[in-house]
């Protein structure tokens, strides 16, 4: 069964703060913390990712989805919000949860933790991811008779931190995607592209999911979990 | 008609320019139909249509402005996806109502592209 639970997310300033993280929590030995999608691609995946998670509790695994500071329900300001404190809440809620392994989904291969095994899903970098949030805005701006420059904008972002497609990045959170290339990882593992049937649901212009492609990634997790 | 002298019907053409009209010829049929597939196939995933549907999109078929869900933001992953697979680089003054109207836009564009990287 899927509930809602709470855990304490340090700060970039100080203090925590308590966020949400949606659960399939029995107590059970294989937990799964995922770390999801950034951005536009968050809101792309996001129940494509409940969805991996309830086929994962259906195979006995227990996941966890955490809500990052500054993101859906979080009181505090997504503009204050760091790389570096996002990394520090993972390994937060990696601890708080007993995570004994780790899903990155996209962009949130950024924030592993050090140490946990587990897979990554199309992993991705943040220069790729704020590049094509750079492009909305200067097409909207287009739209809109104002003309925008992509290298200007870039500019505006490392210094003052800027709005793409809505969602307010600060200086550093945003300096640091701009140098994030795809990371490497030698304790995650990455989910094969061609056993993932179809095109990337990020892709997608609208929100959607794909239970193909969820039953894929799910099995994946289970046979390795199953073997370990 | 066997033994019809084969022609490219522009008997008046220059010399040079239509060796160099034949030499394009050569190549660029295969590598515009290339081109067509990937873009026809980056469409389907953006759009979340069937092959079947955009296999239909003709040079006159709208786009932006005319697909409700290609918004900026699609508009932009449509691009980005394009670089990643057609090996392309986009600028930002590439981008105009004019590419990104109709799929004959689009595609003249990715052809142009592609030929200049």
């Amino acid at each position: 069964m899927r509930s809602f639970a709470q855990w304490p997310a340090p700060l970039a300033a100080k203090g925590t703060s308590e966020e949400h993280a949606l659960v399939f929590n029995q107590g059970r030995e294989k937990r799964l913390l995922i770390l999801p999608a950034l951005f536009d691609e968050a809101n792309k995946l996001r129940r494509q990712t409940v969805e991996i998670m309830h086929r994962l509790d259906l195979s006995g695994i227990d996941s966890v989805l955490p809500d990052f500071p500054g993101c859906n329900d979080s009181m505090q300001p997504l503009e204050a919000q760091t790389l570096d404190s996002w990394r520090a809440a993972t390994a937060a809620a990696a601890k708080h949860f007993d995570a004994t392994h780790l899903l990155t989904m996209r962009s949130g291969a950024l924030l592993a933790p050090d140490g946990l095994p587990g897979w990554r899903y199309a992993a991705h970098g943040g220069k790729q991811m704020l590049r094509s949030m750079l492009r909305a805005r200067t097409i909207a701006a287009r739209e809109a008779g104002r003309e925008e420059s992509t290298a200007e904008l870039e500019q505006t972002g490392r210094k003052d931190g800027i709005e793409l497609a809505g969602w307010k990045i600060g200086p550093d959170m945003f300096a640091a995607l701009s140098d994030a290339a795809t990371p490497s990882s030698e304790t995650l593992a990455d989910i094969p592209r061609e056993a993932v049937p179809g095109a990337g649901l990020w892709l997608r212009a609208e929100p959607d999911e794909d239970p193909e492609q969820a039953d894929a990634i799910a099995a994946i997790i289970a046979i390795g979990l199953s073997h370990e | 008609m066997t033994g019809e002298p084969v022609t490219d019907g522009m008997e008046n053409t220059p010399v040079d320019a239509a060796t160099d009209a034949d030499a394009k010829a050569d190549w660029l049929p295969p590598s515009r139909h290339a081109i067509d597939t990937q873009l026809r196939s980056i469409l389907c995933d953006v759009l979340g249509l069937d092959a079947d549907d955009v296999e239909k999109f003709d040079g006159d078929t709208g786009l932006f402005g005319h697909l409700p869900e290609l918004d900026s933001m699609a508009v932009a992953g449509l691009l980005t996806e394009m670089e990643d697979r057609l090996h392309i680089i986009i600028e930002d003054d590439d981008v105009d109502g004019e590419m990104l109207e109709t799929y004959g836009g689009l595609l003249a564009f990715a052809e142009a592209k592609a030929i200049e990287g």
